[in-house]
């Protein structure tokens, strides 16, 4: 049966090079599978990095994945790369698909990432709760955040909890607040969105998950200062998790074969280091000027030249 | 034995409801209680089947394959690669349609390679300009069904193309035109094969059973692993979801065949294939329209969701509206949807429902009009379409394809909307939520939070004892069994709890709203139009506006899910009245009713075995939207099954969590048509 199914490959790749046969080094003319996600950033940074690519004359080709699935789906080469991987949401994921085996670590961007609690700008402002953006003011002002379903306490609207488990529970609980602070968990990023523009809207208190580089950075968003993180703080470390997140790295993943079918690419790829002035340029042009994704990249990429163009060399 | 229980079913009710009360006070709450908790047995149940997975997918039956890119063989599984074999070939058929709709290469590419698509620059397929398709489809319009359909193409063409949604749409039809007559043969064709056999129709029972009360979220993992992400896979996720129903119409519509027609069949002399084709599908054709109909429902409805495992187009576009909350554009995207649903459903039924004129006798302009016309449509617009590149400058022709963002758009309105109603009524609303959930939610939660584990079985198979005797009480039980033996039985009371808040709520408004609107034919004609648009309509819509309203709360997931289980509550209160018999209502006249006598009396007992059977749904799309109401935040089951996207043990995880709201949704299905067919036996129905 082996030796029958060799036979058959043996013909079909003899007949494929007959009829294409590429040069040796070259990048495969095969396209690059780039995921798009849900949020404005990384759908512009999908289309920038596919230009990129495709300015090197390789062929790319987009397709929609689950933030979280996806590295399953790079682990099977279905997917090429990953070019956005947020340290503590999507570490789990990233990490766990590589202990199966079949992704590799791409590098890392400039951009440092900070993944926290924080109140809208207008809290400070408004001086909701005096003395934040320290932790220890939060102390006294539970009731600034409470909702209807808080049971009088003060709320901290979590990401879901495949983000990162009961962390933030064991911090409140390692910081003494959990006698006045209780954690909700969000289903996803949109319910925090929704959350923080309704919340806006009558400027009321609310204490919600976010991270930088994000759209919100425009409109001001403060991340609370907690007790500076150091390695085995947390609960799963030995510690008793008081203290807040570390400055997070964004990664970039891809498949095993993609350094061997693309060797020019895969260099250019993991040379790509873009800095949170670059992300922030690419979420705005969207969310804030409007256009599409696609012009967004194509205009980002024209007026950029001097930051990409080094990294195909 | 028998003595000690009850004659009367009221008496018998009684008795269970104190033995369940009695049981809740007596047993004390502790991990080690068996009665309070069941261990949890089935614990390493997900990890199995995940290990099988895992086993099937990457170690069973090792073979060589060739990497041509590498150039070096590499070991992979045969499952792997038939399934990924399966992939291409469905991936292809979607890719051909696109290039079709919207041009480019991946055909070509298909028939000769990537490099020779890069030295040619020829080798492009052009997309077929908007006005052209629209054209002809308007023409397919008035071929099938006459002006009235080509006006509706007509408007929905206009409407996806001026609102610059042409592109996504084209791609989502392109999906849903290989996914829906995949489901639709597929269905046929196992419906066939269960009127047939018997063993088949055993087998296939419970399978389709789980397939239409499982969770779409939870068998995404499956097909992604299985398949790979892409079109194809979502195709995949929407044929598995839109099958089900297929096969149970064809089965009751074979089944529904008088024997007369079959002997009438055979009395001519017809052979198997003859009486499958000639006989049985056309008198069936009623039950099979209305399966097609339904196909076409659920693959659009599955729309979004299958585009977390990488079907482009309107859904993909709608989740990132979504999450810029920009409601106004999800809308026009949701209606997009709706509109392709419905120009579909129509197409497809007129084409079904075609007369053959066997005495033609005319000219052979009469004979070939509509390919004429097709055709004249075909060039005409084609024509247009270059004319429009000297008409309009800017480099956009506008008679070509109106780009995304050129397109007009209502969305200031519409968001304005959303901007005025949380400015407005947020702290009205305030008050309400707040009493809402301190004195009905949390309370509710807790007591169901609280019931002991054995006593939710002595309630749960004492009501199927009731209603079914041992048989219902033993199926029942066997469902919930399950459950308790899993590890998330404390999710699943959660899950069991706003299910329950929201079916009642959801009845009492479908009850009302159903009973007013069936007074009249119009009002009646009128509701179900709205029904059938609201349940394509994506209710994933529906969960930005309820968060910014009532904030991340329980209240927020059960408007939502009420929002969408209502439908189903009023369309068969509707039926239900519509279809009391005229004979009937003469009678009640004649004996002098009032309109209220004549509704309690007359026709809420004889609509309300349907009415029950319409419940049944709700409390099917109760649960499939209390999952989606994960994405605003809960700790039910749902909340596991996104979970699951992520887990190790994603696929085990997730496919057994799915398994738990399907059989949630059994027991109380069993439940309800069981008491369903015995009232209708009482009533002679």
């Amino acid at each position: 049966m082996k030796k029958l199914t060799r036979n058959i490959a043996v013909a079909m790749s003899l007949s494929l090079t007959a009829v294409s046969s590429p040069a040796m080094a070259a990048d495969s003319s095969k396209p690059i599978v780039i995921p798009t996600h849900n949020w404005s950033s990384q759908v512009v940074m999908a289309y920038v990095i596919g230009g990129i690519f495709e300015s090197m004359g390789n062929n790319v080709e987009y397709v929609p994945a689950d933030t979280q699935a996806v590295y399953e789906a790079i682990r099977n080469g279905d997917v090429t790369i990953s070019h956005e991987v947020w340290q503590s949401t999507f570490g789990a994921s990233f990490y766990n698909a590589m202990q199966k085996g079949g992704i590799i670590d791409a590098g890392t961007h400039a951009a440092m990432t900070l993944e926290e609690m924080g109140v809208p700008q207008y809290v400070i402002d408004d001086n909701l709760c005096p003395g934040l953006p320290k932790w220890e003011a939060l102390a006294n002002c539970p009731e600034v955040f409470a909702t209807a379903d808080s049971g009088g306490k003060g709320r901290w609207l979590e990401g879901p909890q495949s983000w990162h488990g009961n962390q933030m529970p064991e911090r409140l609980a390692g910081l003494g607040l959990d006698d006045k602070y209780m954690v909700k968990f969000a289903g996803s990023a949109d319910a925090l969105w929704a959350e923080l523009e309704s919340a806006k809207k009558d400027r009321r208190g609310v204490i919600t998950f976010n991270w930088t580089p994000n759209f919100t950075d425009a409109e001001g968003f403060v991340f609370i200062e907690f007790p500076e993180y150091f390695d085995g703080c947390r609960v799963g470390d030995g510690g008793n998790g008081a203290c807040g997140s570390p400055k997070g790295w964004l990664k970039k993943a891809a498949n095993y074969k993609f350094p061997k079918t693309h060797p020019a690419a895969y260099t250019a790829f993991s040379k790509i280091s873009f800095t949170s002035t670059d992300i922030g340029q690419m979420a705005a042009l969207v969310d804030i000027e409007k256009m599409s994704h696609q012009d967004a990249a194509k205009k980002w990429l024209s007026a950029h030249e001097d930051v990409w163009k080094p990294f195909t060399e | 034995m028998s003595y000690l229980i009850p004659r009367s079913k009221l008496a018998q009710f009684i008795l269970l409801v104190v033995v369940f009360l009695t049981l809740c006070f007596a047993i004390e709450p502790s991990e080690t209680n068996v009665l309070w908790r069941f261990p949890a047995l089935f614990a390493g149940l997900p990890g199995a089947i995940n290990g099988f997975a895992e086993n099937l997918m990457y170690e069973w039956f090792p073979v060589e394959v060739y990497d041509p890119d590498l150039e070096e063989y590499e070991t992979s599984a045969l499952v792997r690669e038939l399934t990924r074999g399966f992939s291409r070939s469905i991936l292809f058929c979607i890719e051909l349609i696109r290039d079709i709709l919207l041009g480019g290469v991946k055909t070509i590419v298909a028939f000769t390679s990537w490099d020779f698509v890069d030295e040619h620059e020829w080798a492009v397929w052009p997309a077929l300009p908007w006005t052209v398709v629209s054209g002809a489809s308007i023409v397919m319009g008035y071929a099938l069904r006459g002006t009235g359909l080509a006006l509706l193409t007509a408007l929905a063409t206009a409407y996806i193309a001026i609102f610059g949604q042409w592109e996504p749409a084209m791609e989502t039809l392109s999906f849903v035109l290989i996914a829906a007559p995949v489901s639709c043969l597929l269905g046929m064709g196992l419906g066939t094969a269960a009127y047939k056999s018997v063993t088949t129709e055993t087998i296939l029972k419970p399978l389709l059973n789980v397939a239409q009360t499982m969770p779409h979220f939870s068998y995404l993992i499956p097909v992604m692993v299985f398949f790979g992400v892409g079109d194809h896979a979502g195709a995949i996720a929407t044929i598995i979801f839109a099958t089900p129903p297929m096969i149970r119409l064809t089965l009751l519509g074979l089944k529904r065949v008088p024997a007369e027609v079959v002997e009438a069949g055979s009395m001519n002399g017809c052979t198997n294939r003859q009486m499958l084709y000639k006989v049985l599908i056309p008198t069936a054709r009623r039950d099979i329209l209305i399966g097609t109909n339904q196909v076409i429902m659920q693959c659009l409805a599955m729309a979004v969701i299958a585009s977390f495992i990488g079907a482009k187009g309107l859904g993909f576009n709608l989740l990132l509206a979504l999450n810029q909350l920009r409601i106004g554009q999800a809308l026009e995207l949701g209606i997009c949807i709706v509109l392709i649903a419905v120009v579909l459903d129509k197409l497809s039924l007129a084409w079904a429902n075609r007369q053959t004129d066997y005495f033609p006798d005319e000219s052979f302009f009469r004979r070939h009009q509509y390919r004429v016309m097709f055709l004249a449509v075909f060039g005409l617009c084609l024509l247009l379409s270059f004319l429009g590149n000297l008409v309009f400058s800017g480099g956009i022709n506008y008679f070509y394809l109106i780009p995304h963002n050129q397109g007009i758009t209502t969305e200031p309105f519409w968001q304005s909307g959303v901007d005025w109603m949380v400015e407005n009524w947020y702290h009205g609303l305030q008050a309400f939520n707040n009493r809402l959930i301190l004195d009905v939610l949390m309370p509710m939660k807790t007591a169901f939070l609280g019931m002991p584990v054995s006593a939710t079985f002595v309630l749960i198979m004492g009501i199927g004892f009731i209603i079914g005797g041992l048989r219902s009480a033993v199926i029942v039980g066997g469902f919930l069994l399950f459950i308790a033996f899993t590890e998330w039985w404390d999710r699943a009371l959660i899950t069991a709890y706003m299910t329950s808040f929201a079916v009642i709520v959801s009845a009492i408004f479908g009850l009302v709203i159903g009973s007013l609107c069936a007074q009249t034919s119009l009002a009646s004609r009128a509701i179900l139009i709205v029904c059938d648009t609201l349940q394509t309509f994506p209710s994933f819509i529906y969960l930005i506006p309820v968060i910014m309203l009532f904030g991340v709360t329980d209240t927020s997931v059960l408007l939502a899910v009420i929002v969408y289980a209502t439908i189903p509550a009023i369309r068969y209160t509707v039926e239900g009245l519509r279809s009391v018999p005229a004979t009937l209502q003469d009678a009640a006249s004649m004996s002098g009713v009032n309109r209220m006598q004549r509704w309690v009396k007359i026709e809420m007992p004889l609509a309300f075995p349907h009415i029950m059977l319409g419940l049944n749904q709700t409390v099917v799309f109760a649960l499939f939207m209390v999952i989606i109401g994960a994405m605003i935040g809960t700790e039910d089951l749902g909340q596991y099954i996104l979970k699951a996207l992520s887990d190790k043990n994603g696929i085990g995880n997730g496919l057994v969590l799915g398994l738990c709201v399907a059989f949630i949704g059994l027991a109380v299905d069993h439940l309800i048509h069981t008491w369903a067919d015995q009232k209708k036996a009482v009533l002679g129905m």
